[in-house]
């Protein structure tokens, strides 16, 4: 019930979706994620998913986004970051309208880290044209240049083989996805609720991808292999006010288990946290609030903030104890909505690698 | 008296073996050939000579208007042929009353202003000293007028007061009667004279006029480039 | 510092006596800065305006594509294009009839516009979706909303459509209404259709352009220099000229001003030296005076320019429009540089006008020398020196017009021809007056003219300037009325129809044809076409001309080939209009190729024709050949020609029957009235301009009569003393006056159609492209004699009037004090 939170952590970057316009020229950023949800589609329990259909848009919710992460690694046991997110966002209630009067908006962020570097870039156009947009089947996730698509035969259950590319200025990357595992419902069978305030998603993920690819930084190819996740996400329901950002983790375990982790952090102080554990067999253990500890480390500072980069994680009912340190402490998303975004690696109690996000600082 | 030059005693002026020559077409002419000269605090002195023999050349020197080619020029404790042509500049300014042939006043100042003009360039404008000045040379009704609305025994008033305005240790004068007939003349150096007195500075008057030379305590007499 | 102001009081003490020279010195001063700075606000509005309309959405500081073809091209272009990594943002343009106004109409995609197109609107926070989605907003400038007379939030009606609701951007340039693209697109009906992409700056990687369009899209790199930049930039250095004119001559004033002041106060100069102020305190303290006066009559000198500019700005924006298209505001807006640079050229002109007295007063001997002083030699060794620089700058003009080669050239030999003039005159006038010497017989004759030669030096610097007003001033009437006069004929011939109609759309146009088919009165329908491509990398317009009698008969050519209409049939031949002919250095005979969409179009050139007043070059060729090789251009004008009885009826049934307005359907005389009134705002400027100099001169000679009336009197004194009435003395100065300027005049009359024939030959020539035929209007030389004499006799009549009324005791008083 708890990854619930989600929704708030996605639901902000999405809304960025027009306050990352700054990036062109509309010099302001986008405050529409405060307007009431109105005239958009509700999230209800309950829902049946059906694959392939919810792999593609439901324009009828007001944001929605398609989001992959991958820990790699190069022949001498380098290691990197690939981040490949489609942000969708409708600017009016209604069905599609055709051509130029299409009021969804797209917004595309790529990041390569690696130990000394972290490059990123984004993308923003309208529907409606055919400059960006999801088709379910084949599946085909595409911003400009970038894509994520299906490879023949796909499989609608796993959403695998897909072919990830992206480029920005100084890097580029191409990446083969498989998985032999479905993909997995977070929350109650895929209704992700934000428990206070009865605002949900609904939410599935894909912990169990492999990767295998080539990523180039500064014209330099490099073969890379790896493990990476995806999160599907939809609704039209606004951020709670007092939230001021949150922390995210995916973690995979070297025993094959998958985490997912996040506090979001409130005004009253009273964080709340929230995870699923996911082991090799399918099974899924919700963890609530109570059940996890998040505590920072080290900080460090980035265009004058102070960014938790190390952390301690315990969550005692599943005997776990870890320090989760990042590959590169300066992985920032310098986009019109600037974040913390990375790959880390955790040793202590389990060992493992994972992705953390970091927002609202 | 208050923020005059100091009292010298002794003499103000020293001149010794002065020269100077001017190039003309060619030909060099010496005007002075070694000039040595004297003139003490409250001393007034003649420099009478022929026309072309320096009298208003050696004046000029000692103004620091012109430089000579030898010699030298002591005024109180400065040696003028040593000074710079701003430090001769301020020499004027603080320590020397001119009074020309030509009034040499300035068109577009009032009696009144022009009077002041070089004590309050010189920074010591002393309005009780330029009232007794006033007074002394009866310019009281004048003070408004400009210098083309004067007669020329007025100019010449004037320009004696612009020059003891800043009370100083020497006043030389070119010529100053030469446009005056006899008895203006004679009133305005009677005034000099007095005024001369009245401020202790020393005074150095060329003229050609024997008869005006011989109101003053010494003459010498400038013959072939030096005094005789 | 106490010391200097009092030093400064002393000096300052002149001029309160002397307010005349004083005025003389400030007018100077003010007319110098104020018409320079007048022509530089108008120059600096223009460009401003430029600037605003090449920063937006794709003017020629952004990197574009457009279609080869020049028309429109597909959506699925720009789409595919994203997609293969080039960050190109779509733009439509079109035109639109907002109540009876055709308006600028362009569709942009905020979201993938470049941040580096300057200038755009910002549509913030919840605008985007007010602007993105239907009825969307129709952004537009403020002025442009005046003009249209709409309120913000109004929704006005075009092509039967309602409009999106206006809304203000105070940046937007004026005269285009901007709308999200889908709008534009249901607006200009030209669904998913685009008019070029605006490429971003954003690095990445891309695919080859031919690997995704083909050869459909071209690629236009970003130039710092706007099309309207190049193509005013004649204009504006016309009007720089004239300014920079203006400025001399009254900069020729402060200098005589400041030298007679100079001269003036030489004695008190070396009294204040001798008195004890240092050499380097007085020049100090003299250029404190100077820049002081400076910054007084810079400043009223601004504000004196800010209202010629404001005053000139209508006829200006009237002719860049008219000429070149160029949208200007009608209102001044000014920068703070242009204040600080008119301060600063108003002390720097000062200055330079002052130089030679502040190097004299800088090496000014202490002791007064006593040579009396020789007028006479010092004179002619003046006039020598001068007229030997005159020959240099005849010299020089003479090498600039024979190696010079652009339009700065032709101006520079303009500058050198008036300066050496100039420069002569003294000597000029010194010859006439000394040949009147040697012919006099009576004693006051001979003194008549010694004593005009006397005042040379003293008037020459007015006279000059005189010259210089005046042969400006007959060079450019000259040049106006000849255009004027070429201008009309070349118009008849080139109006060649009666009616001249442009029909909305290609369908349009072919109902319209039809049905005047059916008219009687319509003795033929002659379609026209246009097309825009490029020629040696400028643009350049294909003319379409049917094949018909009218055209052979009026159509006229400057140069050409026999039969060169008939040559014109098979659509191989070409008439070139004289700019491009010029530019390209084409003869009759030569061939070029033309980009047209199916590869190049060579054509034989065979025929040369004028085209006042068109900025761009252009070539006619068959009608029926260009809409073979440019099949996409629209057809939709066409000229009639109609017996004139029945043209009046025939318009308002077309107005009636296919919804023309007057912008559409138009009879030869409306056409021939509205090129005849743009063409005459054109020089309306240059006119303006062009009195005011002649004023500006005018005051110079009036200035340097009243100086030099005050130092005559000793001169005249002796003449009143042997016994000739005040009254003659007068009449005798005036005389001499008007003799002087007479003959300044009819040394500017050559001098003046000289410069016309360097205007017409040399600058219209670079500026324009086109030479005109050179006529000389004896009328309007006498006529401008006439103010001339007009203006010398204002200006002497001020201090001759003195003269006549002076109180004897004034002349008596010159014997008393003068020795």
């Amino acid at each position: 019930m708890n990854a619930s939170g989600l929704i708030t952590r996605r639901g902000v970057v999405g809304g960025a979706v027009l306050a990352g316009l700054g990036g062109t020229a509309l010099a302001q950023g986008f405050a529409g994620l405060s307007e009431s949800a109105e005239g958009f589609a509700p999230v209800v329990p309950g829902r049946t998913f059906a694959f392939p259909a919810d792999h593609g848009p439901h324009p009828e919710f007001r944001i929605e986004w398609w989001y992959v992460t991958a820990n790699l690694i190069d022949a001498n046991g380098g290691a990197y970051g690939a981040q490949w997110t489609l942000f969708r966002q409708a600017i009016a209630a209604g069905g599609p309208r055709e051509g130029w009067a299409n009021q969804q908006i797209w917004m595309g962020h790529a990041a390569v880290t690696r130990q000394d570097i972290h490059r990123f870039a984004q993308a923003f156009a309208r529907g409606g044209v055919g400059q960006a947009g999801v088709e379910a089947q084949p599946f085909h996730a595409w911003i400009d240049a970038w894509e994520m698509r299906g490879l023949d035969p796909v499989s609608d259950e796993n959403i695998a083989p897909l072919e990830l590319k992206a480029s920005g200025a100084d890097f580029s990357y191409t990446l083969r996805l498989g998985a032999l595992r479905p993909l997995v419902l977070q929350g109650d069978g895929g209704y992700s609720r934000k428990s206070l305030r009865e605002q949900a998603s609904y939410y599935y993920s894909q912990p169990h991808y492999t990767a295998k690819g080539i990523l180039t930084v500064d014209d330099r190819p490099v073969d890379v292999t790896g493990m990476a996740w995806l999160d599907r996400e939809w609704s039209s329901q606004p951020l709670a006010s007092d939230q001021s950002g949150w922390d995210w983790l995916s973690l995979h375990f070297n025993s094959g288990d998958k985490l997912m982790l996040y506090r979001m952090r409130q005004a009253d102080g009273q964080h709340y946290g929230s995870g699923k554990w996911i082991a090799p067999d399918g099974t899924a253990e919700q963890l609530a609030s109570a059940d996890i500890m998040m505590t920072p480390l080290i900080f460090t500072e980035i265009e004058k903030r102070k960014i938790p980069t190390t952390w301690r994680i315990a969550i005692p009912r599943m005997a776990l104890s870890i320090e989760c340190s990042p590959l590169n402490a300066r992985s920032w998303m310098g986009t019109s909505f600037p974040y913390w975004e990375g790959p880390i690696s955790f040793a202590g109690s389990h060992t493992g690698l994972g992705y953390l996000e970091m927002t609202g600082y | 008296m208050t923020n005059g030059n100091p009292k010298v005693t002794g003499p103000v002026l020293q001149v010794a073996g002065l020269t100077k020559s001017y190039r003309t077409a060619g030909e060099e002419i010496a005007v002075l050939r070694g000039v040595n000269l004297t003139v003490a605090a409250g001393e007034t002195v003649a420099l009478t000579g022929e026309s072309g023999s320096g009298k208003s050349t050696l004046l000029h020197l000692i103004a620091g208007l012109d430089a000579a080619d030898g010699g030298e020029i002591r005024l109180a404790d400065a040696q003028v042929c040593e000074l710079s042509d701003a430090d001769r500049a301020e020499m004027r300014r603080d320590r020397l009353g001119l009074v020309f042939q030509q009034f040499n006043l300035i068109p577009s100042l009032t009696v009144d202003d022009n009077l002041a003009f070089q004590s309050r360039i010189a920074g010591r404008h002393d309005m009780a000293w330029h009232n007794e000045l006033v007074e002394r040379l009866g310019l009281g009704r004048l003070l408004k007028r400009y210098p083309e609305q004067l007669s020329g025994g007025q100019q010449q008033r004037v320009a004696i007061g612009r020059a003891l305005a800043i009370k100083p240790l020497l006043l030389l004068a070119d010529e100053p009667t030469g446009n005056l007939d006899e008895d203006t003349a004679d009133e305005v150096l009677a005034l000099a004279r007095d005024l001369v007195a009245r401020s202790g500075c020393g005074f150095l008057m060329v003229t050609h006029s024997a008869r005006l030379a011989a109101t003053l305590d010494r003459q010498v007499n400038l013959h072939a480039g030096v005094i005789a | 510092m106490k010391r200097a102001l009092w030093t400064l009081a002393v000096l300052l003490s002149h001029w309160r006596r002397h307010p005349m020279q004083l005025a003389t010195l400030l007018i100077g001063l003010i007319s110098a800065t104020a018409l320079w700075s007048g022509v530089q606000a108008l120059n600096q509005q223009a460009r401003t305006s430029y600037d605003r309309a090449a920063a937006t959405f794709g003017g020629t500081r952004t990197a574009m594509l457009v279609a080869s073809s020049g028309a429109t091209f597909p959506q699925r272009l720009f789409v595919d294009l994203r997609r293969a990594g080039w960050p190109v943002s779509p733009v439509l343009e079109g035109r639109i009839q907002i109540e009876g106004r055709s308006v600028r109409l362009l569709g942009i995609e905020p979201v993938t516009l470049p941040t580096e197109v300057g200038n755009a609107p910002t549509i913030g926070k919840a605008g985007l979706q007010s602007f993105m989605t239907p009825p969307g907003e129709m952004l537009v400038a403020p002025e442009t909303l005046a003009d249209l007379k709409l309120a913000e939030g109004a929704r006005a009606e075009a092509n039967g459509a309602l409009l999106p609701p206006l809304r203000v951007q105070p940046n937007l340039v004026p005269g285009v209404l901007v709308v999200d693209i889908g709008i534009a697109q249901n607006l200009l009906k030209m669904p998913d259709q685009l008019t070029r992409l605006l490429i971003g700056k954003a690095v990445g990687k891309r695919a080859p352009l031919e690997s995704i369009a083909g050869d459909k899209l071209r690629l236009i790199e970003p130039d710092a220099e706007t099309d309207l930049e190049r193509l005013t930039d004649s204009f504006h250095l016309n009007l720089t000229a004239f300014g920079l004119l203006s400025f001399f001559v009254g900069l020729f004033i402060v200098n005589s001003a400041i030298g007679l002041a100079f001269e003036q106060r030489l004695p008190t100069l070396r009294t204040l030296r001798a008195c004890g102020v240092s050499a380097r305190m007085l020049n100090g303290v003299l250029v404190l005076e100077l820049v002081s006066l400076a910054l007084i009559a810079g400043l009223i000198g601004l504000v004196c320019g800010y209202f010629i500019a404001g005053a000139l700005l209508p006829d200006v924006a009237a002719s860049l429009r008219g000429l070149y298209g160029a949208q200007i505001p009608g209102h001044l807006t000014l920068k703070p540089q242009w204040w600080i640079a008119g301060i600063a050229i108003s002390i720097l002109g000062a200055l330079a006008a002052a130089a030679t007295s502040l190097t004299k007063a800088l090496r000014l001997p202490l002791l007064a020398t006593a040579q009396p002083f020789a007028w006479q030699q010092a004179q002619r060794r003046w006039l020598t020196y001068q007229s030997a620089l005159a020959l240099a700058a005849f010299a020089a003009a003479g090498g600039l017009l024979w190696f010079g080669d652009s339009l700065m050239s032709g101006f520079a030999v303009l500058a050198a021809l008036m300066l050496g003039a100039a420069l002569i005159l003294p000597m000029f006038l010194e010859i006439v007056l000394s040949i009147g010497q040697r012919r006099a017989r009576a004693p006051l004759g001979i003194w008549f003219w010694a004593d005009s030669r006397q005042q040379l030096s003293g008037l020459s610097l007015a006279l000059m300037a005189l010259l210089l007003a005046l042969s400006v001033n007959v060079g450019v009437s000259t040049m106006v009325e000849s255009f004027s006069r070429t201008f009309l004929v070349w118009l008849d011939g080139r109006l060649a129809a009666d009616v001249y109609i442009n029909a909305a759309n290609d369908e349009q146009a072919h109902e319209i044809m039809a049905w005047l088919r059916e008219r009687p009165e319509v003795e033929a329908i002659l379609p026209g076409g246009r097309a825009d491509t490029q020629l040696v990398g400028a643009p350049i317009e294909v003319l379409g001309l049917p094949d018909h009698a009218i055209y052979r008969d009026n159509w006229p050519l400057l140069q050409s080939a026999d039969n060169a209409w008939i040559k014109l049939r098979p659509g191989d031949a070409a008439l070139v209009s004289e700019q491009l002919a010029r530019r390209l250095h084409l003869s009759i005979g030569d061939r070029i190729g033309v980009p047209a969409p199916g590869g190049n179009w060579t054509l034989n050139v065979v025929g040369i024709y004028a085209d006042y007043g068109n900025p761009k070059g252009q070539i006619a060729v068959n009608f029926a050949a260009l809409t073979r090789r440019f099949p996409e251009i629209p057809l939709t004008r066409m000229g009639l020609r109609v017996a004139s009885p029945k043209i009046p009826a025939l318009i308002s049934a077309l107005q009636e029957k296919f919804g023309l307005d007057d912008r559409n359907v138009a009879d030869q005389a409306t056409m021939k009235a509205e090129s005849t009134r743009i063409f005459n705002r054109t020089f309306s400027v240059t006119a303006a301009l062009n009195a005011f100099t002649l004023g500006v001169a005018g005051v110079a000679l009036l200035t340097s009569l009243l100086t030099l009336a005050n130092s005559r009197l000793p001169q005249l004194a002796p003449l009143w003393a042997i016994g000739i009435t005040r009254r003659r003395l007068a009449v005798i100065e005036l005389l001499k006056t008007m003799s002087v300027a007479l003959i300044t005049t009819i040394f500017a009359l050559p001098l003046g159609l000289l410069v016309a024939w360097c205007l017409l030959a040399i600058v219209n020539v670079k500026a324009f492209g086109w030479r005109l035929p050179f006529h000389v209007f004896p009328l309007q030389l006498l006529w401008l004699t006439g103010v001339a004499m007009a203006a010398a006799l204002a200006a002497s009549a001020l201090p001759v009037i003195r003269l006549a009324r002076m109180q004897p005791a004034s002349l008596i008083r010159i014997f008393a004090n003068e020795r």
